[in-house]
C-alpha cells in the first residue's frame, strides 16, 4: 500500500513513545549511570570508570554465562524447529481435529511460566515425579538437583515441551495458506512425498520460519523464570544462564555496578541480534 | 529469490498436470496405485500430532493428578491417579487469602494492561499503517527492540523507577512496566491487520464527512475487531505468564500468583498438593482464552507477530 | 518525587546528550531533505542515513567493548577508531 506522507501522523504515535519512553529510556539512563559508578547504598555514588566493564568482560562467569546460554539457544532450535515442522505437516487440515489441536497445543504457551517450572519440578523429581520415579525404576541415574546432565536434559525438555507449539502454529499457519490445487497437482504428478515438502511446502513455510528460528533464539537468549524454578541455575552453576545470573547479582547481591555493566553488553548483544532480525525480515518482505 | 523457486515449483507442477492428463491408461493406473498408497500411508498420520500431544499433557496431568492428593499420599506412594481423591488442596486456595488475593491481583494488573496497551497502539498502528512520517521506520524499530529487551535487565531500575513515584506494590505499576514489551507487540499486530484494510474505505469515509475521531470509532474499529481480538491475547497472555518484573515491583498488597507460588516453594514446608492446586488454577484462565480465540491464533500467527 | 536515584553523573550526561543531539540533528537533516538518501551498499541490502547512523553507533559500542576486553590500552584509540569506522560506514554502507 502507497502511504501518504504526514508529519502529524505524529501525534498519533505520540501516547506510545510517552508511555514507552517513560518505562524504556529512563530505566536504561540509569543503568548506564551505574554502570560507571560504585555505591554502599542510602543513593551514594562514586565514580567508577570502566573499570565493571572491564571486569565484567574478563570475567569467566560471565563468559560462562554467554557460551551456557548460546549452547543452549542452539540446542533447543535444533530441536524445535524441525520437531515443530514435522508435527505440523502431520497435523489435519479439516474436521474436528482441528480445533482440538489447536487448543490443546496452545495450552502450554498460556502457562505462567514459572507454572511450567513447576510442572517440570514435580514431573522430574525422583521421589515424588512420574518421570523422575519411571526413570529411576529403569535404573538410569537421573536427579536433576545434583546430575548436572540430568538438569541440563531436564532444561531442555521443558523449553522443547513449552515452545515447540509456537513453531507448530506458525508452520501450521504457513501450510494451510498453500491452494489444494498444488498438492492434487503434485498427487497427479506422483510427486514424493520429499519433492512435495521440498518444492511446495518448505518454500510457503520460509517466512514462518524465519520468524521463527529468531523469536525462539531471542526468547531462550533471555530465558529466566522456568530454569530458575526448576534447578534454581544449578548444579553449581551449570544452568545459569545470563538472565539468572544477571538478576543474582542485580537483586540477589545489590552489585548495582557490574550488573549494570553485565546489563548493558547483554543489552548490546540483544539490540545487535533484533537488528538482524528486523532487517533480514524487511528485507525479506520487500523482495516478494 | 524464494518467490522465484516457490513460482517455478508451482510451473513445474502445472506442466505435469497438463502432461499426466494425456497420458496413457496403463500410467493411470499406476497412478491410481501409487495414490491408494499414499492414502493409506496418511491414515497413519494422526498419530504424530497424537503423541505430541500425550507428551504435552502428561506433565499437566500429573499435576492436575497431584493436586487431588493429600501430601502424604503424594509424599508416600506412587499411583497414576488419587487414591483418595481430596478437595482439600483447592479448600485451602480459596479460604485462604493470601492464595485466592493472588489470583485477584494477577487479573487486576492483566486487565489493566491489556487495555492500556490496546488503547494506545490503536492509533499508533494506524499511523505506521496509513502515513509516512519523519523517522517512522527506526521508531518501529525502536519500539520492536523493547519487546526483545530481556526483563532481567529492566527489573532494577524499575524497582528504582517506580518507588521514586510511590508506586511499588500497585497494579498499575505492573501494568505500566509490562507495557514495555506489550504496547510494541500490539502495534506489530495492529499493523499487520489494519495494513489489510483497503485504504478506499478511510478516503470515502473522510468524504462522506466523517471526522478522524468518529471514522475510527464507528468505522475502523469494527472493521479491525478480529485483530484487536488476536492482540488482546496475545497482551493478555505475555503479562500472564510474566514472573519477573511483577515479583519485583510488589510486595504483599498487589503480589502475582506467580509470585506467591515461587515464595511458597522457596519458604519452609513444601505443601506440594497446595502448590499443585495453585498451578492447576492458573491454566484455567489461559485455557479459557484460548478457547474463546481459537480461529484467530492461527490467524495472528500467520501474520507472524508474536 | 526525587530522581536522586538514577546517579547522574557528568560523563554519562555528555554522553547522552551528545546521542540525542545526534538524532535531532538527523532529524533536522532528514526534515531539510527528505528521503533519507536510500541506497545499497557494501552490506548489499538498502540503507538510509538513519540506518547508517545505527550501524555506526552499535558498530563503535562493540568496537569500544573489545578494545576494553581484548586491548590493554587507552580508550580514546578505539573511540578514534570508532570514528573512521562511522565515517567508512557513511562512505560505504
Amino acid at each position: 500500500m502507497d502511504k501518504t506522507w504526514n508529519n502529524k501522523a505524529w501525534f498519533l504515535v505520540l501516547p506510545v513513545l510517552l508511555l514507552v519512553g517513560f518505562s524504556a529510556v529512563i530505566p536504561l539512563m540509569t543503568v548506564v549511570n551505574y554502570s560507571v559508578q560504585d555505591t554502599f547504598g542510602n543513593n551514594v555514588f562514586f565514580w567508577a570508570g570502566l573499570s565493571w566493564f572491564e571486569q565484567v568482560l574478563n570475567s569467566s562467569r560471565f563468559h560462562d554465562a554467554l557460551v551456557r546460554n548460546l549452547v543452549f539457544s542452539l540446542t533447543i532450535l535444533a530441536i524445535e524447529i524441525p520437531l515443530g515442522i514435522f508435527i505440523a505437516l502431520n497435523m489435519p487440515r479439516k474436521g474436528w481435529g482441528v480445533p482440538v489441536c489447536l487448543v490443546l497445543m496452545a495450552l502450554p504457551l498460556l502457562i505462567p511460566w514459572n507454572v511450567v517450572g513447576t510442572i517440570w519440578q514435580v514431573f522430574g523429581r525422583v521421589d515424588i515425579g512420574l518421570l523422575g520415579r519411571t526413570l529411576a525404576a529403569m535404573g538410569i541415574d537421573y536427579n536433576y538437583a545434583t546430575n548436572p546432565v540430568a538438569a541440563w536434559v531436564t532444561v531442555v525438555v521443558m523449553d522443547v515441551w513449552h515452545w515447540t507449539s509456537l513453531v507448530v502454529l506458525l508452520c501450521y499457519a504457513g501450510l494451510v495458506s498453500i491452494p489444494d490445487a498444488y498438492y492434487q497437482a503434485a498427487k497427479i504428478d506422483g510427486a514424493s512425498r520429499w519433492s512435495v515438502f521440498r518444492y511446495i511446502q518448505l518454500p510457503k513455510m520460509h517466512r514462518v520460519l524465519l520468524i521463527a528460528v529468531l523469536l525462539r533464539f531471542m526468547d531462550s537468549f533471555m530465558i529466566y523464570t522456568e530454569p530458575f524454578v526448576v534447578t534454581g541455575g544449578g548444579p553449581g552453576s551449570t544452568t545459569t544462564f545470563l538472565s539468572i545470573d544477571l538478576v543474582k547479582m542485580a537483586i540477589g547481591q545489590f552489585d548495582l555496578g557490574p550488573a549494570a555493566a553485565m546489563s548493558i553488553i547483554y543489552f548490546l548483544i540483544i539490540l545487535l541480534l533484533s537488528w538482524i532480525f528486523y532487517t533480514v525480515m524487511t528485507n525479506y518482505d520487500a523482495r516478494r | 529469490m524464494n518467490s522465484q523457486t516457490n513460482l517455478s515449483g508451482a510451473r513445474v507442477v502445472h506442466r505435469s498436470v497438463s502432461a499426466s492428463a494425456r497420458a496413457p491408461s496403463a500410467q493411470n493406473d499406476a497412478l491410481a496405485r501409487k495414490m491408494r498408497r499414499r492414502g493409506q500411508k496418511a491414515r497413519f498420520s494422526w498419530l504424530v500430532p497424537t503423541l505430541y500431544i500425550v507428551f504435552l499433557l502428561l506433565p499437566i496431568y500429573w499435576l492436575v493428578n497431584m493436586s487431588f492428593k493429600t501430601n502424604a499420599e503424594i509424599l508416600g506412594g506412587f499411583s497414576l491417579f488419587p487414591q483418595n481423591p481430596t478437595l482439600r488442596n483447592y479448600m485451602v486456595i480459596f479460604t485462604d487469602p493470601s492464595w485466592y488475593s493472588g489470583y485477584i491481583n494477577s487479573i487486576i494488573y492483566v486487565v489493566l494492561n491489556t487495555t492500556i496497551s490496546v488503547a494506545v497502539a490503536l492509533p499508533a498502528a494506524y499511523a505506521f499503517s496509513r502515513y509516512r512520517f519523519l523517522g517512522d521506520k527506526h521508531l518501529f524499530f525502536w519500539l520492536l527492540t523493547n519487546r526483545m529487551a530481556p526483563p532481567a535487565v529492566f527489573a532494577l531500575p524499575f524497582l528504582q523507577l517506580y518507588s521514586s513515584f510511590g508506586l511499588i506494590d500497585t497494579h498499575i505499576a505492573v501494568a505500566l512496566a509490562h507495557c514495555l514489551f506489550n504496547v510494541p507487540l500490539a502495534v506489530w499486530i495492529l499493523e499487520g491487520f489494519m495494513s489489510g484494510v483497503p485504504k478506499e474505505i478511510d478516503e470515502t469515509a473522510y468524504v462522506d464527512g466523517y471526522s478522524f475521531p468518529r471514522f475510527f470509532i464507528k468505522i475502523f474499529i469494527p472493521l479491525i475487531s478480529s485483530g484487536i481480538g488476536v492482540a488482546a491475547f496475545f497482551c493478555f497472555m505475555f503479562s500472564w505468564v510474566e514472573l519477573l518484573i511483577a515479583r519485583t515491583l510488589t510486595t504483599t498488597d498487589a503480589r502475582p500468583i506467580a509470585s506467591v507460588m515461587t515464595r511458597t516453594v522457596s519458604a519452609s514446608g513444601l505443601d506440594w498438593g497446595v502448590l499443585a492446586a495453585a498451578g492447576v488454577l492458573t491454566i484455567i484462565p489461559g485455557a479459557l482464552v484460548i478457547y474463546f480465540v481459537r480461529n484467530y491464533i492461527a490467524k495472528g500467527f500467520a501474520l507472524g507477530r508474536v | 518525587m526525587n530522581f536522586s536515584w538514577m546517579a547522574w553523573t557528568m560523563p554519562t550526561a555528555i554522553f547522552f546528550v551528545s546521542i540525542f543531539a545526534l538524532i535531532a540533528a538527523m532529524g533536522v537533516w532528514e526534515y531539510l531533505r527528505p528521503g533519507g538518501d536510500p541506497r545499497i551498499g557494501v552490506l548489499r541490502f538498502e540503507t538510509t542515513r538513519g540506518d547508517r547512523l545505527f550501524i555506526s553507533l552499535l558498530g563503535s559500542a562493540f568496537i569500544n567493548l573489545a578494545w576494553l576486553g581484548l586491548v590493554d590500552a587507552n580508550l580514546w584509540w578505539s573511540l578514534a577508531l570508532s570514528g573512521v569506522y562511522a565515517v567508512l560506514v557513511f562512505r560505504y554502507v
